[in-house]
């Protein structure tokens, strides 16, 4: 296995290694902007942006390095990033004391769901939270006999769950993916495809926003969204992606119709997020990663264009 | 960060009573390595990687004892917490005071409390001359150790801060110039409410404030203010 793809590295690099220069070229421009915009205005404070780009670099790093390493390496690191996403939520979440025994078991839950990706049990993989964890988890609740805030509880729990733990571990089923049909590409280049287009999407759009950016998309949840940034951003990485067409199974237009859908869902889960931290009264998540936040602020638009992606995938190229 | 003017700087914080900084014994007991060992190898990396816990202020905490820290306490894993904020080889000085009738409750609890923990039992009720609580605190104190000390007396729901017990100001009279040390242990009683075994790891937070030295002052202006340094940390939400 290490000799084939060390052979097919030699001559001509990997998907994957092709893509590992591609975002090492847009660090390196990222950073050098920055350098850039330090010298032409010195009185500006970049130093978040500095503290941005630092973290890119490191996650990217981390990132490539988890997929590199092997499936069940990145499935850990998957299964603790829902484990730090759903945290995150949880902490902000006003709980009851008689929600502690239905919480503990959704730490039970988390490496469940991701332990179903690893023996590839699709059937139970795909009902596990949505089924069995929705039925069982009032029960818990109901057994803790306080009744003032029930449905509250188990709705806000069930939630959490379903974006951090069942959302989340679509990017882990992806990654086990075999080649698809009639192509040599695995789950694997896919789902780097998916998060590159999704933060590059991301990124963009933050920087149309803050460059051109006037009118609010949604200005009750958050005015950083705005319509030039969304266009700017979504259009963009739609043409972004298709200069790593390679990465997929798609056409040339099937790759910019995916691209499009999945940076839309990407906006609106960054929507849902900033109006659950709203709700909240918190400008994060929390406060893992200098410049970001915290996970789910990273997270946010992965959580919804993650589930589109695969099912996307897997209904037409499976 | 809010700064008392009271407050002196953590390198002064030398209590007068005690006549000359006491030296702890360089001896390491078997205990101590046992320690050591449970904090290294478990206590740590859970904390760290499962709670995910934080901690603010840590420039407040004294380099030598002897000091008191004073924390709300509505968790088991508040003396985890606390004892964590330490290097390893400094645990065996610091002191949770304890319940004698709760963590010497059976010969189990008593080894695990004493060995992991290091606690210093205290009687809550049938106080006589020999097990004087503040008598017992006192000595460890002159012995160079530093205590740990939860004011409300037990383990409240999390939410409010119950009344203090007037131990700690009874301790300050005897020792005056004693650096009390406010904590205010954010999430914990949520992490591990009382009655329940096994925690849920919502992120914590120990927020350590000025240290605060008396001298004289009558019990209940010092538990006034002891209390109102541990709320003001409360309220320093950021």
């Amino acid at each position: 296995m290490t000799a084939m793809r060390f052979d097919s590295f030699v001559p001509n690099l990997s998907p994957v290694g092709k893509m590992g220069l591609v975002i090492l070229a847009l660090l390196a421009a990222a950073s050098g902007s920055v350098a850039v915009l330090r010298r032409i205005q010195p009185e500006k404070d970049y130093s978040e942006l500095s503290a941005r780009v630092w973290s890119w670099r490191l996650m990217a790093g981390i990132f490539l390095t988890v997929l590199a390493l092997g499936h069940k390496t990145a499935l850990v690191f998957f299964a603790f990033l829902s484990f730090w996403a759903f945290k995150e939520y949880l902490t902000l979440l006003k709980t009851r004391p008689a929600d502690h025994r239905a919480l503990v078991l959704c730490f039970l839950i988390l490496p469940a769901q991701y332990y179903l990706i690893a023996i590839g049990w699709y059937g139970m993989f795909i009902i596990f939270i949505p089924v069995y964890v929705f039925l069982c988890l009032p029960i818990v609740l109901a057994l803790s006999r306080e009744t003032r805030g029930f449905v509250a509880s188990a709705s806000q729990i069930q939630w959490g769950l379903m974006a951090f733990v069942f959302g989340l571990s679509h990017l882990g089923f992806l990654l086990v993916f075999p080649p698809s049909e009639g192509s040599s590409v695995d789950g694997r280049s896919m789902l780097i495809f998916l998060v590159f287009v999704v933060e590059m999407s991301d990124v963009l759009q933050y920087f149309w926003g803050k460059t051109i950016g006037r009118r609010p998309v949604l200005p009750a949840i958050s005015p950083n969204k705005t319509w030039e940034g969304l266009i700017g951003g979504v259009t963009c990485a739609t043409l972004l992606s298709l200069s790593i067409r390679f990465l997929t199974p798609f056409s040339a237009i099937e790759t910019a119709g995916v691209s499009l859908l999945i940076t839309l869902a990407g906006f609106f889960g960054g929507a849902v997020m900033s109006a659950v931290k709203r709700d909240f009264g918190v400008k994060d998540f929390g406060s893992l990663i200098p410049g970001h936040g915290g996970v789910i602020d990273r997270l946010d638009s992965l959580c919804y264009a993650t589930p589109v992606f695969f099912h996307y995938v897997r209904y037409f190229h499976y | 960060m809010t700064r008392s003017t009271s407050a002196l700087r953590p390198a002064e914080g030398a209590s007068a009573v005690l006549l000359s900084r006491p030296a702890i014994s360089a001896r390491m007991r078997p205990r101590d390595l046992l320690q050591i060992l449970f904090f290294a190898l478990l206590v740590r990396p859970l904390m760290a990687i499962f709670i995910g816990c934080r901690a603010q202020g840590r420039e407040w905490l004294p380099r030598n004892g002897p000091f008191v820290l004073l924390a709300n306490h509505s968790s088991h894993l508040d003396t985890v917490s606390l004892l964590s904020l330490f290097p390893l080889w400094r645990l065996r000085e610091i002191q949770p005071v304890a319940a004698a009738d709760y963590f010497e409750r059976n010969r189990l609890v008593a080894w695990f409390s004493h060995t992991f923990f290091n606690i210093l039992p205290i009687a809550r009720c049938r106080i006589t001359p020999e097990n004087n609580p503040i008598q017992r605190m006192l000595a460890q104190l002159r012995a160079g150790k530093s205590l740990i000390i939860y004011p409300e007396g037990t383990r409240g729901s999390g939410e409010e801060i119950g009344p203090f017990r007037p131990g700690i100001a009874h301790l300050l009279e005897q020792a005056p110039r004693l650096p009390v040390i406010p904590v205010y242990l954010v999430n914990h009683g949520r992490c591990l409410p009382k009655g329940e075994w096994f925690p849920v790891p919502f992120f914590c937070e120990i927020r350590i404030g000025p240290p605060q030295v008396f001298s004289g002052g009558n019990r209940r202006e010092i538990l006034e203010r002891l209390r109102s340094a541990i709320l003001s940390l409360r309220n320093a939400d950021n």
